[in-house]
């Protein structure tokens, strides 16, 4: 195990703050544990989101990804089944493949001296390897198959690929738990997704800030006034947090509560007469009854990059890929179901107005992470207050709390070793 | 006939551009007619024929909306844009309807004084001509690159 190398002007790892209510501001800064996150969190032992099944549903389809800094294909081939592999030549360290997606790929070939691969990620071939005219070339002791890009082990569930380069993962099943596996299940179990529309929202903060963001219930209603603002939040909604043990993976959820409803039907009434706002076209909201279980919004994080959301009918998944200390991407894929009527299909892109980086409710989102980059800095030395609902990571009723917070941290500082 | 035609166009956008580079958003719907349609895609998107929008607006109501949820509700630092357009080309026209495409750059400038190439793209447009003016009827935005920095609060 390699020891953590800490910020200079932190003495000892004792640092870090005793609970999980503090967090130091150097976590979001220092490049050494940018660094050290790419080592033990995504090269280490978790399942980190690839791609959808569904992008790869013919033998010979590859797509690019990346798991944190380290580029990745991934393939289905002609015995049906995903691969993934590191996506850089075991020569001199090129990329394979520079398209982002494509069709009909029996094999790979790096463009610097054609190293060729398979769809599995195995060395087939290497240029002039046994020379030209019986000079040059590799030698003997040269192996092709102790020459490879590293492989991923691969999990699918409910549509989802996941990868990991570790061997020590355990399954998907019990990596993320019973809770978690269940609120997967609703929102994508039994179904065909169908790809809306795909975004990259740039993001000028350290991913860690966007995760903390998506499991913070705390914020919601106060920074994301649209709702307020045009009064469609009237709902008394019931919910609750879900944190697994690990602390890494949450659910935040919120549902109708049946008793409410005929005090809404009423507050509408009043809204059309007393409100100075109003949307000029309520459409936006009118969506149709998914899942039968009243809960309209549902947040589901997996450690340590993963969403999956459901806001209404606006379902999408989340890819947060760090690029550096203070710079983010967050890869949208929205989703809609093979089934959908058009009605549906036009209702969840309506809905989309509601999310990503234009989203009525989560522009914000992109934004608010650099302004605490930008706060926090100067200050290292300097520690988050993350006393909300307590000091535990634990599964909640409220939704004011930064439970699901501290549950990453907890998730983050047993990866690291903090 | 088409060269006014070509005339009408490039009016109604520097006029649309000149509204949103000077803050008038509240008279941005009005630049849509009829069935109205604005979405902002990405090129790889409308390539690929996916239909999901960035931002997306069937009805002139959409349209006041965005702009009212931006003044009283949606949280961001103030920022603007300078519209660069090219030249409207036509690429289809059947009575008064008119299909036409156009290269847009937008600079966004923060209030920090930063200035950078926020969007380059194009609109593809359907236009309506009627008492010699080029009125919207539908505009989608294909941005070139599907990344966007931060947020997108102004409509392109």
């Amino acid at each position: 195990m390699n020891k953590i190398v800490l910020p200079p002007n932190e003495s000892s790892p004792a640092s870090w703050p005793e609970g999980l209510t503090r967090v130091p501001y150097w976590v979001f800064q220092d490049q050494k544990i940018y660094a050290e996150e790419q080592r033990r969190i995504f090269q280490g032992p978790n399942w980190h989101y690839l791609a959808l099944e569904v992008e790869l549903a013919e033998a010979g389809d590859f797509l690019t990804t990346q798991v944190g800094d380290t580029p990745v294909i991934v393939t289905r081939d002609s015995d049906s089944e995903i691969y993934a592999f590191e996506n850089r030549c075991a020569h001199r360290g090129a990329l394979i493949c520079l398209e982002h997606r494509g069709k009909h790929r029996k094999d790979f070939s790096c463009v610097y001296h054609a190293w060729n691969y398979d769809p599995q990620g195995n060395l087939t071939g290497v240029a002039f390897k046994d020379g030209v005219k019986g000079k040059g070339g590799m030698p003997d002791s040269f192996k092709m198959e102790q020459h490879g890009p590293r492989k991923l082990r691969i999990a699918i569930l409910h549509g989802l690929i996941f990868g990991s380069f570790s061997e020590d993962v355990p399954s998907i099943e019990e990596y993320l738990g019973e809770e978690i596996l269940t609120r997967i299940e609703r929102v994508l179990g039994g179904r065909t997704p169908v790809v809306l529309g795909r975004f990259t929202q740039v993001l000028p903060n350290n991913w860690k800030l966007y995760m903390e963001n998506v499991k913070d219930s705390y914020h919601a209603s106060i920074l994301h006034l649209f709702f307020t603002t045009f009064e469609l939040n009237r709902l008394s909604q019931k919910g609750g947090i879900i944190v697994d043990e690990s602390g890494g993976h949450h659910v935040s959820y919120s549902a109708i509560d049946p008793d409410a409803e005929k005090d809404v039907e009423y507050a509408k009434q009043q809204l059309r007469s007393e409100s100075e706002y109003k949307l000029a076209d309520p459409t936006l909201l009118q969506g149709f009854d998914e899942y039968h279980d009243g809960v309209t919004l549902q947040i589901l994080s997996v450690f340590p990059t993963f969403v999956l959301q459901q806001i209404q009918n606006a379902i999408a998944v989340r890819q947060i890929v760090p690029r550096a200390v203070d710079k983010t991407d967050l890869n949208w894929t929205y989703l809609g179901f093979a089934d959908d009527t058009p009605e549906q299909r036009l209702t969840r892109i309506k809905q989309g107005n509601l999310v990503g980086p234009a989203g009525y409710i989560s522009m914000e989102d992109g934004c608010v992470g650099g302004f605490v980059q930008r706060g926090i800095a100067g200050a290292s030395d300097e520690r988050a207050v993350l006393e909300m609902g307590g000091a535990e990571a634990k599964s909640s009723e409220s939704r004011v709390t930064e439970s699901s917070v501290r549950g990453f941290w907890k998730a983050y500082r047993a990866n690291m070793g903090l | 006939m088409s060269d006014n035609v070509q005339q009408y166009i490039t009016k109604t956008q520097a006029d649309y551009a000149r509204c949103i580079d000077d803050d008038r958003l509240e008279e941005w719907p009005n630049f849509f007619h009829g069935p109205c349609l604005y979405k902002i895609t990405t090129s790889s998107n409308y390539r690929d024929g996916l239909e999901a929008g960035i931002v997306f607006a069937n009805s002139r109501g959409m349209l006041s909306d965005r702009v009212s949820a931006l003044r009283d509700a949606n949280i961001y630092e103030r920022q603007s844009y300078r519209h660069i357009l090219g030249q409207p080309s036509i690429i289809s026209k059947e009575g008064p309807m008119v299909r036409s495409e156009t290269s847009f750059l937008v600079a966004r400038i923060l209030q920090d004084g930063d200035t950078s190439i926020y969007a380059t793209g194009r609109y593809f447009d359907l236009y309506e001509i009627a008492d010699e003016a080029a009125k919207l009827n539908e505009r989608t935005v294909v941005c070139d690159s599907s990344r966007i920095d931060t947020l997108l609060a102004l409509p392109l």
